[in-house]
């Protein structure tokens, strides 16, 4: 199976059907909750409005209590939640770019296993380990492979950039000296329009060298 | 005479520098536009046009208004007004979330009248065709024609002669961070605005226009950006719609584009479609060239393309038409014009020298007057191993077929007046180097702060700079045509170098020397005719107290060249039973002048070849004909470069002058030439039609082989 189809998982059409019942027809909306596998989230909904729920997502080892529909993906959790305290999350680092899957902007690890945040809806991200991007360093110790980057110049604007460092960090999780080859397999599912690719790929190699 | 100095004197200039943005881009702490989160900040969203040409005969937005958590509705387009294209805009929301402006904008009920639509090149110039454009006599604009020498003078001494006709698909820019803006009023007067742009005063500009406000009093920021290629240089409807969404609702308004309308009306590479019949003399020059060409770009013109490209040829007659069909229009795109051009006119090149019987390189080395490419041509042709080349095209053997081939290109990047910059010195010893220029993604905050640090004698990392803000009153040019480095480097050198002589008065007397006799040496001033004379920088510094040293600086056209000459090898290797394409290697031999980074000079080489890359092999924007829209407007069926197409890249930084030249552009130009040349070097079989993909591969194979 290769790397995007990992990502995708069997995610990609739950959260368009949901998306689509929650945009779709708005004034008369009622998720089923099978769909949900939420208890909190299968409150019927009337007047028109959408229903929500109060969900507890752990993000880089932070506990955050956020109000989320059904059709909330975990990306707009991360970009443009806020907490019940009113505070934003604003973990930005993971980039909403092609909306769909395709492009590995916005991956984020989910216990473990590299995600598309934008292809996961925030219900089914409970109970499980999130790391952003922002949550790769040690503190002020970078992750080896954010230290390449920067050393390969491995970025040029920089958008895509968060999600290849998290496609990179998982890659070499689980295999410590990939070749070119498995570098270019398991970076498959994120894309740059600068061109950076030759530098990722060396930095990749040197990351894997120092960790 | 100013002059960047020799490379030997060079602590910083020149060298391998990491960027200093790298460590917020990899921790995901750079924002961008797009992150840009506001107190109390609203979602826009645009409603579109989702069909080619219609009359807007009624809007109705009370359900919109009415819905729960919307704070503010506008129309885009007036009762009676044309759509033109797919993906124009009909009217804007503002609500509390991006999912509530979704909402909100399916609860908007447009009435059209729907009008016939051409969408294709090919329908737009057909008898009988629907007139779209209301300022021109047909789809087709007045003819550009050009002639010199006498062309059928030209044709009667040439030996061979080629007839052929060229044609390159549209592409799109695909930035990834899409065109955007997040607006705040902070009163009736006073704008903010985050955009995701590559003009940051032109922007400013454009807003103070259009809302009527003093420039000063609209602030336009863009710290960090997700790339522009060119599309990016004005605000245009999305931008003015976030600003009045604002002014409306009384709270900032975030307004990104979705990822399909990126693709619709964010700009285009215009396609182009070329009909030579050229002819060249025995002993290989280029005599005669007739050219018949157009282009779309879709509802707007700016379809053009050099014709003859790189090469001279004394007799020639060219006539050039831009099409209209009802799609987004073009914006300048990563070297305008020039891949197309190049792509026709190399192939060209090679389907000429291959009836000379002359090897391609050979015949390009009499044709062009360049002596920077011809230098190239020799050290391109080394690092590829050109004499491994099929000398007769698919003479290879097996089913996987490998070929050689080459183009070239030309840019400017010479830069240009209009800068302002400013470096200070304060008296705590920190350096601070500010300019209203923007960082598109190529690394001019490092080139300014290596530029800084030379001439200081700091490290890059002690310089604060201070770009994309137009706040500071430090106007700078949009970055395009590869004009931001030559642009901004002379200037801040200038201002450097002015602060570091206010420096200099200042502790002369305290070194008990003339000012002309100090130096900078490795964070230290020196006495350069008693070295035991010396201080530390935070030292002269110190001496400064309470104030700080503050310079402006000034154009110097010295500091700068025009011209960027460039040369590609590609090595392709062709699956002949799937067609199937895999680009093996390209040498990629780039004139820059004086590459004040070296890595991020790379990197863009890179980045150029990959584009070009992209446009060779995979690029597309297809149009419905049926139902005028566009059929691949996301990142799925619109294919960019992957890591699976990406090939072994030599990226040969050629600087053989100590003047800077942009070279954001050039390098995307020849690769589309040089792999279409060397797929026919594979298989002896030629595709005159970008992309060349698989589909076309095996048909022409076929064809071959009936």
């Amino acid at each position: 199976m290769s790397d995007k189809e990992k990502k995708q998982g069997t995610n990609i059409s739950r959260r368009n059907f949901l998306k689509g019942v929650g945009t779709g027809t708005v004034a008369a909306t009622v998720v089923p909750s099978v769909l949900i596998g939420s208890e909190q989230a299968a409150e019927a909904q009337e007047g028109g409005a959408i229903s929500s729920a109060t969900i507890q997502l752990n993000i880089n080892e932070k506990s955050y209590e956020v109000e989320v529909e059904a059709r909330t993906t975990l990306l707009t959790v991360l970009r443009d939640g806020m907490d019940t305290s009113g505070n934003n999350v604003d973990l930005t680092g993971a980039k909403l770019i092609c909306d769909r899957g395709e492009c590995g902007g916005c991956t984020v690890m989910v216990d473990g296993q590299t995600v598309y945040a934008c292809m996961m809806l925030a219900m089914d991200a409970q109970g499980k380990k999130i790391t952003t991007i922002e949550g790769l360093a040690n503190g002020d110790d970078l992750h080896p492979v954010q230290d390449a980057f920067i050393q390969h110049d491995a970025l040029m604007c920089g958008f895509c950039t968060p999600g290849f460092v998290v496609s990179s960090a998982a890659l070499l999780n689980e295999n410590k000296t990939p070749s070119l080859d498995e570098i270019k397999d398991g970076l498959s599912g994120n894309t740059c329009r600068c061109g950076t690719y030759p530098f990722i790929f060396d930095a990749v190699k040197t990351a894997s060298r120092k960790m | 005479m100013a002059s960047w100095g020799e490379a030997s004197e060079s602590r910083l200039i020149g060298k391998r520098i990491t960027r200093l943005s790298g460590k917020d881009k990899v921790t995901g702490k750079a924002k961008y536009t797009f992150d840009i989160n506001r107190p109390g900040m609203l979602y826009g969203r645009i409603l579109r046009s989702d069909v080619a040409h219609a009359t807007v005969m009624g809007i109705d937005m009370s359900e919109a208004e009415a819905l729960p958590g919307v704070k503010a509705v506008i129309p885009l387009i007036e009762i009676g007004n044309k759509l033109r294209y797919q993906g124009q805009e009909i009217a804007a929301v503002a609500a509390e979330t991006d999912d509530i402006a979704k909402d909100a904008i399916r609860l908007i009920h447009v009435d059209l009248e729907e009008l016939p639509h051409v969408v294709t090149e090919a329908d737009a110039m057909a008898d009988g065709a629907p007139q779209i454009r209301d300022d021109w006599a047909s789809n087709q604009s007045e003819p550009n024609i050009r002639e010199d020498g006498n062309l059928e003078a030209g044709f009667a001494e040439a030996a061979v002669e080629v007839e052929a006709t060229y044609h390159t698909a549209v592409q799109t820019h695909v930035c990834l961070e899409t065109h955007g803006h997040v607006a705040e009023w902070e009163d009736e007067q006073n704008l903010t605005v985050w955009a995701s742009t590559q003009g940051v005063f032109g922007v400013r500009n454009d807003f103070a226009q259009h809302f009527e406000l003093p420039a000063n009093q609209v602030r336009v920021i863009t710290e960090h950006m997700g790339g522009g290629f060119g599309s990016k240089f004005s605000p245009g409807v999305e931008g003015h719609a976030a600003a009045e969404l604002s002014r409306i609702s009384g709270k900032a308004v975030k307004l990104m584009l979705t990822r399909k309308a990126e693709h619709l009306v964010a700009g285009n590479r215009p396609s182009m479609t070329q009909h030579v019949r050229a002819g060249a003399t025995r002993d290989g020059r280029l005599i005669a060239y007739d050219m018949k060409g157009h282009g779309t770009g879709g509802i707007s013109s700016g379809a053009g393309f050099q014709a003859p490209y790189v090469y001279h040829v004394p007799n020639l007659r060219t006539e050039k038409v831009n099409v209209a069909t009802n799609a987004g229009n073009q914006r300048a795109m990563r070297a305008p014009g020039h891949p197309q051009a190049s792509f026709a006119m190399d192939s060209l090149m090679d389907e000429l020298a291959e009836k000379l019987g002359m090897n391609p390189l050979e015949f390009r080395r009499i044709n062009d007057a360049n002596e920077v490419r011809q230098a190239q041509y020799t050290l391109g042709a080394q690092e590829i191993g050109w004499h491994r080349r099929n000398s007769v095209a698919g003479s290879g053997t097996g089913v996987k077929k490998r070929g050689m081939g080459l183009g070239s290109g030309l840019w400017g990047g010479g830069g240009g007046r209009g800068t302002e910059a400013r470096v200070t010195i304060n008296s705590d010893g920190t350096v601070e180097a500010v300019t209203g220029t923007q960082d598109i993604g190529t690394g001019v905050r490092t080139v300014i702060a290596i530029i800084v640090a030379e001439e200081l004698g700091l490290a890059p990392t002690d310089i604060m700079v201070t770009v994309g803000d137009s706040q500071p009153g430090l106007p700078s040019g949009g970055s395009g045509g590869s004009q931001t480095t030559p642009s901004v480097a002379p200037v801040i050198k200038t201002a450097a170098a002015a602060a570091k002589q206010k420096l200099f008065e200042r502790i002369a007397p305290l070194l008990d020397a003339p000012v002309g006799d100090l130096r900078v040496g490795t964070g230290t001033i020196y006495v350069v005719s008693d070295r035991t004379k010396t201080i530390t920088w935070q030292q002269a510094a110190g001496q400064l107290g309470m104030e700080s040293i503050s310079e402006g600086g000034q154009w110097d056209e010295e500091l700068r060249q025009n011209g960027a000459a460039g040369t590609q090898f590609a090595e392709v290797e062709v699956d002949t039973e799937t067609g199937a394409l895999k680009v093996i290697k390209i040498v990629a031999v780039q004139d820059c002048g004086l590459a004040i980074n070296r890595l991020t000079t790379e990197s863009q080489i890179n980045g150029g070849v990959i584009m070009g890359l992209g446009q060779a092999i995979l690029e597309e924007r297809f149009m419905d004909p049926y139902t005028g829209r566009m059929l691949n407007a996301n990142l799925e069926d619109y294919k960019v470069p992957g890591t699976f197409e990406i090939p072994e890249i030599k990226s040969i930084v050629f600087d053989t002058h100590r003047k800077v030249t942009g070279v954001g552009e050039p390098p995307c130009i020849p690769t589309p030439g040089a792999i279409a040349n060397a797929v026919y070097n594979a298989i002896g079989v030629r595709i005159r039609e970008l992309p060349i993909t698989s589909d076309k591969i095996l048909t022409a194979l076929v064809e071959k082989k009936a």
